[in-house]
């Protein structure tokens, strides 16, 4: 292995990992907007809006990211009316066309796993919420979306992991992000395997800073779960005992 | 010249884009099933070595399964699409053949599938080994079954048939997949859209006709996995 090419191939892939992180900081944001709207339409129980998210999930969930991003970057510029209207300087954007097409395609999916959340918090929470008198809104946000999020964390790490993984599909159109430089790099060089083990290490780096901090933060929601110190010590004390 | 409408090009008139949609919708299946198959292969190892392997095996199999679930599907594909091409170049060169030599773009892109669901195979099969009751191996023990009898008549049964939901996922995204490779060149589903589209200025239509089409495939096989699931559990109790 030749090792100033790697070290030059990594300084040009680091240099275009803000893109890379900005793309799928901007998506899963949108989409966790997005999603919470989807998943509020399911549980619901109006049956025009849940219908609408069991669609939208189902249509994004069975087709491929690529065809969504083609059909928003390259498809919507058929339309005369859509080239001619105040949003044609967002959809001319290859940027933006991944922004949305990724942002769209993680909603579906995250709606799925923040349902599955808010369906996992007890009855018997939100019914001493509303013996204490509270308006349902603040039952939402004190009592059911708190518990709903620490349930939801571990599955949306993974769909947070996908999404960096899926944010190389920004490549294709033409966006030089992390694998869209690596693509040019392998092909004017034709030295696929460096190349490939650098961008592989650089993925598996922030992906396994992800996970550490999804932990982390699943740490931080679930106090009730873990031993006050001095209580686990009286544990220990009392097994000795 | 008028534009052709949606529905003409669904047909397979002058105009129409059906047989090549059709061509290009069966060429992803065959992609698809080709990379499930290789994914099956290497998760029946990988499986094997994280249940029962030594040591080394088990690590190798941990940073297998770590790695290509921490990587994106697309950077697999080049590796084996350019990397591929490279080896088989320079191959080609001490035969004395010159110029450049591609590497097929469907082995590349079969081979990129199952590696990367290989991953998620390993992991299913781990999975769905853990949930067979240990009376039942210790039944057949009993029994005074083999070795392989074991394994063929009651591990595999039950192993597969805790892994079929697991299989179905992973199916399902094989097949989305698999759109990835044509980047290769491969005139898959995708590819086909792409040319379609290219070739009358409507991408709109093509891109939703070719989303269309995933959605019925995906459809269609979660309808007969469903069965499938049906069928190879109908000697187990509910409730």
């Amino acid at each position: 292995m030749d090792w100033e090419f790697t070290q030059e191939t990594f300084i040009s892939l680091v240099s275009a990992l803000p893109l890379t992180l900005s793309l799928a900081a901007t998506a899963i944001a949108l989409g966790a907007i997005l999603a919470l709207a989807l998943a509020l339409a399911r549980t619901s129980g109006i049956v025009v809006l849940d219908w609408f998210a069991r669609a939208y999930v189902f249509i994004f969930r069975g087709t491929p990211l690529l065809v969504q991003i083609f059909l928003i970057y390259y498809g919507l510029s058929q339309f005369p009316a859509v080239r001619h209207s105040i949003f044609w300087p967002v959809l001319r954007d290859a940027y933006w066309c991944a922004v949305i097409a990724l942002s769209l395609n993680t909603a579906a999916y995250a709606s799925e796993i923040i349902r599955g959340g808010l369906l996992s918090v007890p009855h018997g929470q939100i019914e001493a919420a509303r013996a204490c008198g509270m308006p349902r809104l603040m039952v939402f946000r004190r009592i059911v979306l708190p518990l709903a999020i620490r349930q939801a964390l571990p599955g949306y790490g993974n769909e947070m992991i996908s999404m960096i993984k899926a944010t190389s599909l920004a490549s294709i159109i033409t966006i030089m992000e992390v694998t869209g430089v690596a693509a040019r790099i392998i092909s004017e060089t034709y030295r696929a395997i460096e190349v490939f083990l650098v961008a592989g290490f650089i993925y598996l780096a922030i992906n396994f800073l992800l996970t550490r901090l999804v932990q982390l933060v699943e740490f931080k929601l679930s106090p009730h779960l873990r031993q006050p110190e001095n209580a686990a010590e009286a544990v220990i004390a009392g097994d000795a005992r | 010249m008028t534009q052709p409408g949606f529905f003409d090009l669904l047909s397979f008139g002058p105009d129409g884009w059906a047989k090549a949609l059709i061509a290009g919708a069966w060429m992803t299946i065959l992609i698809a099933l080709s990379g499930y198959t290789i994914g099956a292969v290497i998760g029946t190892f990988g499986a094997w070595a994280k249940i029962s392997g030594g040591r080394t095996l088990r690590v190798a199999a941990d940073a297998y399964t770590t790695v290509l679930r921490g990587i994106p599907d697309l950077l697999v594909i080049y590796l084996l699409y350019f990397g591929g091409s490279a080896a088989i170049t320079s191959i080609g060169r001490l035969f004395g053949a010159d110029g450049f030599i591609s590497f097929p773009g469907f082995l590349a892109g079969a081979l990129a599938v199952g590696i990367t669901s290989g991953a998620q195979h390993t992991e299913v099969f781990r999975g769905a080994f853990k949930a067979v009751h240990r009376g039942e191996i210790e039944a057949a023990i009993a029994c005074g079954m083999s070795r392989s009898l074991r394994f063929r008549r009651i591990i595999a049964p039950l192993t597969l048939r805790h892994a079929l939901p697991g299989l179905g996922n992973v199916w399902q995204v094989v097949l989305k997949e698999s759109a990835l490779v044509s980047i290769t060149g491969v005139v898959e589903l995708l590819r086909q859209s792409q040319i379609g589209a290219g070739s009358t200025g409507l991408p709109f239509d093509f891109y939703l006709i070719a989303g269309l089409i995933y959605l019925a495939i995906s459809t269609v096989s979660s309808i007969a996995m469903r069965q499938a699931e049906r069928h190879f559990s109908r000697g187990v109790r509910r409730g």
